[in-house]
């Protein structure tokens, strides 16, 4: 057997033909549980659409900004999509591949490094992430909602807000050193970052320091971009956006740190 | 040029030292088992290799790749046949090794799946669900994982821990044949047997180190002569022999609930008892004595 190398290769940083590989391995395994994670992703937000929308909006709301509350809700329930279907699967996902089943070993055993395994997971879970952030957006169309020619960035909105959290998610699963230890992200991060959105009532109705507070939450430039391209945009949603990219590139830096960290010895 | 070559390589893990001035090279072309009791080091071996983990000290070449600095070509020329079963359980067959082909970047993913499907003796499962398949298939696709981009150099992990006895046979038959074709194999184990059966070379491991290598015929004659008397007997009497044959310059072994006297073909009369099992030396005599640890 010939034993001298035939050809030397040189092998890249972020290599497509890596990151393309380790996100086939998400597709071959969504196309095993994709039913289950779709049907709870459009049930989820009709059931909160009827309760908050139907319910809330029924009695108490009839109006917020201007705006019919079960659109108001509607248009902010894109951002609990979002954050739901990315910084929760990543958490989880990456935990478990990682610790349970052994996954990242055999891939890196391949020629994929870390930071194209967790580019690869975090684009994966975004892109899965803005189609299902879509779903509140479609469903509040049957209850009246216009269609608008902004809606149509709001696949992109979710996509980088999506990108952002599926970095603190793997970054997260790549720092507890147990799986229930993510009850204390879930409930100190998660949890509030979803309550002080402006998804179910206008920011603008909480104290100054919740105000500031939430001006700094991704969800809540999510929530204000998706009403942006519903209701129309401002000049201050540039900045938004922009905020939400850096937001993408801090947590990418830091889960691909923390991911090295823990995946190599 | 050697498929393998390390030199003083260095491994700690906070204060514990795994890996401790290893020097080994595997030549192309030869299957090396390396043998040793757990916590030789062999595992930290392999990541070193994989680029897992990142030496302390020492030099590392795989395939003429410079490790860690080249460590993705050189991962991209070697196979990995990892200790756990790692296969994505929910997902086919054929899509498990379709995933890795592409890890791999094998040009013709399609040919590379039927490959190893036909290495496997998978073809006819290709559309079942890992979680499908019996014990000794899961072990087979996950070594025809590791080989679905056909490497020059394979690196097999405790290749049958855990497993019955009849699938370790239907692996060491799958493994024989990789050899056959001239595939250069590292082999860790700590199966006596195994090492015996498939290696071309046996590298002793301990503490980090390798401490004697050489064709297991060669290591048996070497250090255990030709012949083991196995005495079977209470503790007591056992104790009793022990010193007798030691005072007579004889080497001897624990054997689970025997002693084993090693090298008896040059014992004086009286030195083995009658009722002693004579039988030819093995890698086990060896690899008992020199590590201090009794074999599996």
């Amino acid at each position: 057997m010939n034993t001298a190398a035939p050809q030397r290769r040189t092998m890249r940083r972020l290599e497509p033909a890596a990151i393309a590989g380790v996100m086939s391995r998400e597709l071959a395994n969504f196309r095993t549980y994709w039913r289950g994670t779709t049907f709870s992703s459009v049930l989820e937000p009709l059931v909160y659409l009827l309760a908050f929308g139907l319910g809330l909006g029924a009695t108490l709301v009839k109006e917020v900004e201007g705006v019919p509350y079960i659109q108001f809700v509607g248009t902010g329930m894109v951002a609990t999509a979002v954050i739901f279907s990315s910084a929760l699967p990543a958490m989880f996902g990456t935990f478990v591949k990682h610790r349970f089943q052994n996954t990242y070993e055999a891939i890196l055993a391949a020629p994929v490094d870390v930071e194209e395994l967790v580019s690869a997971e975090m684009l994966w879970i975004a892109g899965r992430s803005a189609v299902y952030g879509c779903v509140p957006l479609i469903v509040t169309f049957f209850w009246g909602l216009e269609p608008a020619l902004g809606m149509l960035l709001v696949p992109l909105f979710a996509f980088v807000t999506a990108l952002g959290f599926a970095g603190f998610g793997v970054a997260m699963a790549a720092t507890v050193a147990k799986i229930d230890q993510f009850n204390y992200v879930t409930a100190l991060f998660v949890t509030p970052l979803f309550l002080v959105a402006g998804t179910f009532f206008p920011i603008s109705g909480l104290p100054q320091g919740f105000q500031d507070l939430a001006q700094i939450n991704p969800l809540h430039q999510l929530v204000e971009l998706v009403r942006g391209g519903a209701f129309g945009f401002e000049a201050v949603d540039l900045a938004r956006f922009a905020f939400l990219v850096v937001f993408a590139l801090i947590t990418w830096r830091v889960a691909v740190r923390r991911m090295h960290a823990r995946l190599i010895d | 040029m050697a498929a393998i070559e390390l030199r003083g390589v260095v491994k700690r893990f906070g204060s514990i030292t795994a890996v401790d001035g290893l020097d080994l090279e595997v030549p192309a072309g030869i299957c090396l088992g390396l043998l040793g009791p757990n916590g030789a080091g062999k595992s930290t071996t392999m990541r070193l290799l994989t680029g897992q983990a990142i030496a302390d000290a020492g030099e590392l070449r795989v395939l003429g790749y410079e490790l860690p600095r080249e460590s993705k070509p050189a991962r991209a020329e070697m196979g990995v046949v990892p200790q756990l079963d790692n296969l994505d359980v929910d997902v086919t067959v054929e899509d498990n090794l379709a995933v890795y082909a592409r890890l791999y970047r094998v040009a013709d993913v399609g040919a590379a799946v039927d490959r190893a499907l036909d290495l496997a003796r998978l073809r006819d499962r290709r559309r079942d669900a890992v979680d499908k398949l019996s014990g000794g298939m899961r072990r087979r696709l996950l070594l025809a994982r590791g080989l679905v981009h056909e490497p020059r150099l394979v690196l097999l992990d405790e290749p049958t821990v855990g497993l019955d006895p009849q699938i370790r046979t239907e692996l060491w038959t799958l493994i024989g044949e990789l050899k056959a074709r001239g595939t250069t194999i590292l082999m860790s184990t700590h199966y006596i047997e195994e090492a015996e059966r498939l290696s071309d070379e046996v590298a002793v491991m301990h503490k980090g180190r390798v401490i004697s290598r050489g064709r297991p015929a060669d290591l048996i004659a070497a250090h255990a002569g030709r012949q083991t008397a196995e005495v079977y007997a209470p503790p007591q009497r056992l104790a009793e022999l022990r010193t007798s044959a030691e005072a007579s310059g004889l080497r001897v072994r624990p054997a689970g609930p025997a002693i084993a006297i090693v090298g008896s073909e040059r014992a004086g009369d009286g030195a083995v008892p009658a009722d002693a099992v004579v039988r030819a030396a093995t890698l086990e005599d060896v690899f008992v004595l020199l590590t201090g640890e009794e074999a599996e």
